[in-house]
């Protein structure tokens, strides 16, 4: 049976790992590497590194990033932030990520999705799609972009059928409703999303407590679930985590 | 024991790379048909698209060099597309595949609730009597992403099975050829764990 995958988010800024990550263990918590190494050990499913720097000039930080975490775990991972040309993605994929993640730059130019389908694989290609409520739009959501600071005209549920059709191998709805308030996953768009598309959602967003992790997975048919403060922060552990999730009779992979 | 690891361009060979590198394997990548001959263990990876694949590795004359490593009897390896490209043919594009082992590559059927690709960790079940699974419990997770898989014609050249939509072939075996449709240098310690058992296996025969 497949299982459910819990994949933890990693800002990276010019290289390190942001603020706000408190560990009690005796590691670097500014260093994306040992961060990943942590998690790995722990026995998360996937990681996704987001390049908050996201410039050209950084870009190449971010690479020698890429390449470190890639010799010292054995998951995969993606990489996302400002990725807009097939000639990063190519950069981001040979120095060993698994996926990358486009969002913006897909809004202003999706063929960018279907040429990286078509260079990589489709599974290589990960829509990452940020969704504000808004019922003057059919499905509720309006898609924004620029980290939330931009409204687009493109509808959530419709943009996430087209980017399936372009060929993205995967969704992350991020509901910017829910970022940050620890109250829960934005449940409606993710289902919303999850039961109209035929690849994987990942439920990003708004996760505070277990409870969520597991609500998003049985009220809203999430595939996998992006979390960071909760674990970052000390609060939750992974195998507490996965413990709880098999408790309730999710598959999850319990043996690492 | 020298390991070439395949390179007909299809996907991104780094993971393989890396894991190698991690496990002090002694490998080398290699697109040249003529550098297979002196390894003693093949390692066949790949990610993409079966005819695509099939037609670099008739251009280049890597496909007759994996044959011809295979009927040797030194022990090979194949990865993803790599347990795919082994049969006779693939239902992608409808291909002509390498036939090393009877039977086809199959697109997932439809069924309400599952998704295609198939991708994430799921469980592989086998019977531990292999030496490849030595140290890996039957029910450990491999991370997979695909959506065709092997059938192969008889059950006999099935090692490992996987429960998605249906039961299928996870794990192919035939003499001394193993593949596996999972991702082993992406499974964590039991996929590397894996590998480490190709690398130090004397023989691989089924």
């Amino acid at each position: 049976m497949l299982e459910k995958r819990i994949i933890v988010c990693l800002d990276v800024r010019a290289g390190r790992t942001t603020k706000g990550i408190k560990f009690k263990e005796n590691i670097d918590v500014g260093d994306p590497v040992e961060m990943a190494e942590f998690y790995y050990n722990q026995g998360v499913d996937e990681l996704v590194f987001y390049d908050i720097t996201a410039s050209a000039e950084k870009r190449k930080i971010m690479i020698d990033v890429v390449a470190a975490v890639a010799e010292h775990i054995f998951i995969p991972f993606s990489v996302g932030g400002g990725i807009a040309s097939v000639a990063e993605m190519r950069e981001v994929l040979l120095a060993g990520a698994e996926k990358v993640s486009v969002n913006s730059q897909a809004v202003r130019n999706p063929s960018i999705i279907e040429e990286g389908a078509s260079l990589f694989g489709r599974q290589c290609i990960v829509l990452g799609m940020d969704a504000l409520r808004d019922p003057s739009f059919p499905s509720g959501y309006r898609v924004v972009i620029d980290g939330g600071r931009t409204p687009t005209e493109f509808d959530a549920l419709e943009w996430a059928r087209r980017a399936e059709s372009l060929g993205a191998g995967e969704i992350v709805v991020n509901s910017i409703d829910a970022d940050g308030t620890q109250d829960g996953y934005e449940l409606a768009v993710t289902g919303l999303i999850s039961r109209s598309v035929g690849i994987p959602v990942v439920a990003s967003g708004g996760a505070g407590t277990i409870e969520h992790i597991y609500e998003v997975f049985t009220k809203a048919q999430a595939d996998a679930a992006l979390i960071a403060s909760m674990v970052h922060f000390g609060t939750y552990t992974i195998p507490g985590i996965k413990s709880f999730l098999q408790n309730k009779h999710i598959p999850v992979r319990s043996d690492f | 024991m020298r390991i070439a690891v395949v390179d007909y361009n299809a996907g991104n060979l780094r993971s393989v790379e890396t894991a190698l590198k991690y496990l002090k394997a002694d490998f080398f990548i290699t697109g040249r048909p003529e550098e297979l001959r002196g390894a003693d263990k093949l390692i066949f990876p790949g990610v993409g698209e079966a005819k695509a694949a099939m037609q670099v590795l008739e251009e280049t004359g890597l496909g007759g060099a994996i044959t011809e490593f295979y009927k040797s009897g030194r022990p090979l390896l194949g990865i993803c597309l790599g347990s795919q490209i082994v049969l006779a043919d693939s239902e992608e594009s409808n291909t002509r595949c390498l036939g090393l082992v009877p039977g086809t590559a199959r697109l997932f059927p439809a069924k309400a609730g599952f998704k295609v690709p198939h991708m994430g960790w799921n469980q592989v079940v086998h019977d531990g009597k292999h030496f490849l699974f030595k140290g890996i419990p039957s029910g450990s997770s491999f991370y997979f992403v695909h959506s065709y898989y092997p059938d192969p014609e008889s059950k006999e050249y099935c090692m490992a099975g996987t429960d998605y939509i249906i039961e299928f072939c996870s794990g192919l075996c035939a003499e001394n050829l193993n593949a596996f449709q999972f991702h082993p240098e992406k499974s964590g310690k039991y996929g590397l764990k894996l590998l480490d058992n190709f690398i130090n296996a004397g023989t691989t025969v089924c």
